[in-house]
């Protein structure tokens, strides 16, 4: 233990920095993108079947396959797999800023339309802070997802702590392996725990008080 | 004032939702969409700050075209308050009140101001208004959504069901607040419900709704003396048909233009008409008309020697004023002995009279109700007494 820490320590610590700076940026594209399109699709009902059926068929793509079909297109490295978890990232908060806008109380959504706002008025001051812990939820859902399919990102040349992964099986070095794959879980639930947090904070009263 | 003309809402697949509706909402009034459910009351209402646009037709609020002017800025123009509060949860009873003001940017010191002043007008104290909705009462939730459509001065207030979720004693006292509200406000109100007694007790004017055609529009009293048609009555229902007559008012029953003198005439001119007339007494007008005294025949023989115009010995006489309910009258009329009342208008000038025979006739239509049966019984009687 404290022998790999000795020979792999340093370079352990960089691989977890690329790691979460992959899904960060992946996750933060995410939100950018997935977020703005899901309330659009609450605007028009035709669109949001056919959107969020592209979303749920581009999630079924095997991560590796998707990782590797980005090859052809952008070469490898970082961009490609920031590319791909950012797709893979997208459905679960593009569903959940949809239902979450959509299970807005009507009752509230007349009140507000009826009192004289704006359509952006709406979604900023009653329909997103409504919606916002169902929304979270997804985002919260995805940033856990992204993290662990960071790891295949080295696959493409990424980096990433799927570095230590990949060395170890090729290599046959069980250490290597562990050694990436416990702190990719506790990285996952690291991010989940944060995201809860988050979560939390935007819920608002009314959510706890019933 | 709101104006309708010929307004119709027809959907996409051929229903149709208002059909051809035309009607005058004046300002200041209280007025009462009533109807079943689908008779198209709430997408009248809803009509007026256009959350649902009319397919043909127009309205007019205060002479200009609503579909020229710019939704929005309309609809802050406008009151609005729903059945289920529609009061935010995550903003604190403060920021549900100044909702419309703070859209219309008004200054902080002036919002702080009118949230307090209307909350102390439904008897809530300032410590409301850091307080989330749901930490108050249903009857405490609809008052701040009352007094929300008011904090931007809104001339119009538009009422969808508001009380419908609360309980009669609740609902009871918001009524009462409402009207008195609005009474002292001056503010138009459009009031959509499908509770008779909710529109009886707050209505200047009911529109009577059915299949998207308002089948009557009146004042309450007008609407239960004459019901349009069977919808309405049936709509109104028996026991309070029944009960109008405690709703007519003098006016209503009265004996119109009874024989009257002015003051200067003389005994004997007096007498004269008496006997001309077959009646006993004589009210006593100035030359206006309005309303002095009452001289009677025995006065007029008692005095015939020493008195020579009807002035000087005309006695005080009780009246009412036009407007006042029978109910009322004919208590006194049944307590203190009256045999007849007379009816002046505002100004004092007599009007009509009230009998004993007006009452009568108003315990007999209670009593037998409608003609077939009135007819029959008394002839049973009459031939049954012969036979004796």
């Amino acid at each position: 233990m404290i022998d790999f820490f000795n020979n792999y320590g340093a370079q352990m610590m960089r691989l977890i920095w690329e790691h979460l700076y992959i899904s960060i940026i992946a996750l933060g594209l995410g939100v950018i993108v997935a977020v703005p399109v899901g309330i659009l699709l609450t605007r028009t009902d035709k669109l949001a079947t056919f959107f969020i059926g592209l979303a749920s068929i581009l999630q079924t793509v095997p991560s590796l396959a998707l990782l590797a079909l980005m090859i052809p297109f952008l070469g490898i490295g970082r961009f490609p797999a920031i590319m791909a978890l950012f797709i893979y990232s997208l459905l679960p908060i593009l569903r959940n800023t949809y239902t979450g806008m959509k299970g807005v109380n009507p009752d509230l959504v007349d009140a507000a339309r009826g009192m004289g706002m704006t359509e952006s008025q709406l979604v900023r001051k009653v329909e997103l802070p409504q919606a916002a812990p169902v929304i979270m939820a997804g985002i919260r859902l995805s940033g856990t997802y992204v993290i662990a399919w960071a790891a295949l990102a080295s696959y493409i040349g990424a980096g990433g702590l799927g570095d230590f992964i990949f060395n170890g099986l090729n290599l046959y070095i069980p250490e290597l392996i562990i050694g990436g794959t416990i702190p990719v879980t506790i990285l996952a639930l690291l991010v989940d725990f944060v995201l809860g947090r988050v979560e939390k904070k935007v819920t608002p009263r009314n959510h706890v008080i019933d | 004032m709101i104006e309708f003309k010929n307004v119709s809402k027809v959907y996409g697949d051929g229903t149709k939702a208002v059909d051809d509706v035309s009607f005058t909402i004046n300002a200041g009034e209280f007025v009462v969409l009533i109807g079943t459910s689908g008779s198209g009351k709430t997408t009248t209402m809803r009509m007026i700050n256009r959350m649902i646009d009319s397919t043909s037709g127009e309205i007019l609020i205060d002479g200009k075209d609503i579909k020229k002017e710019d939704a929005v800025q309309l609809r802050r123009k406008i009151g609005y308050v729903i059945q289920q509060t529609g009061l935010m949860p995550h903003m604190t009873v403060y920021e549900n009140i100044v909702m419309v003001p703070k859209l219309l940017k008004w200054e902080k010191e002036k919002m702080q101001e009118i949230a307090e002043r209307l909350l102390k007008r439904v008897d809530m104290g300032p410590e409301f208004l850091d307080r989330y909705p749901q930490e108050l009462s249903g009857g405490q939730q609809q008052r701040i959504g009352v007094i929300r459509a008011l904090a931007a001065n809104q001339d119009i207030i538009l009422m969808d069901e508001p009380f419908g979720a609360l309980d009669p004693i609740t609902r009871d006292a918001l009524q009462e607040l409402v009207k008195h509200l609005q009474e002292e406000m001056g503010r138009t109100v459009v009031f959509v419900t499908h509770d008779m007694d909710e529109a009886l007790k707050l209505a200047d004017k009911i529109a009577i709704m059915s299949e998207g055609k308002i089948i009557q529009y009146d004042t309450p009293d007008n609407i239960l003396a004459e019901p349009a048609n069977e919808f309405v009555e049936s709509f109104l229902g028996e026991d309070r048909l029944q009960q109008r007559s405690t709703m007519q008012t003098v006016d209503q029953v009265m004996v119109k233009r009874p024989i009257s003198v002015t003051s200067d005439i003389t005994l004997g001119e007096a007498i004269r008409v008496m006997r001309d007339r077959r009646v006993d007494t004589l009210f006593v007008t100035d030359m206006d008309n309005v309303l002095q005294g009452l001289v009677d025949f025995e006065a007029i023989n008692k005095n015939r020697k020493t008195a020579s115009t009807v002035q000087d010995i005309m006695s005080h006489v009780y009246y009412v004023k036009s407007g006042t309910l029978l109910s009322s009258v004919a208590d006194k009329m049944l307590k203190r002995g009256y045999k007849n009342i007379p009816v002046v208008s505002e100004e004092g000038k007599l009007e009509g009279l009230v009998t004993r025979a007006s009452l009568v006739d108003i315990v007999y239509d209670t009593i037998w109700g409608d003609d077939e049966e009135v007819e029959s019984i008394p002839l049973e009687t009459t031939q049954f007494s012969e036979s004796e």
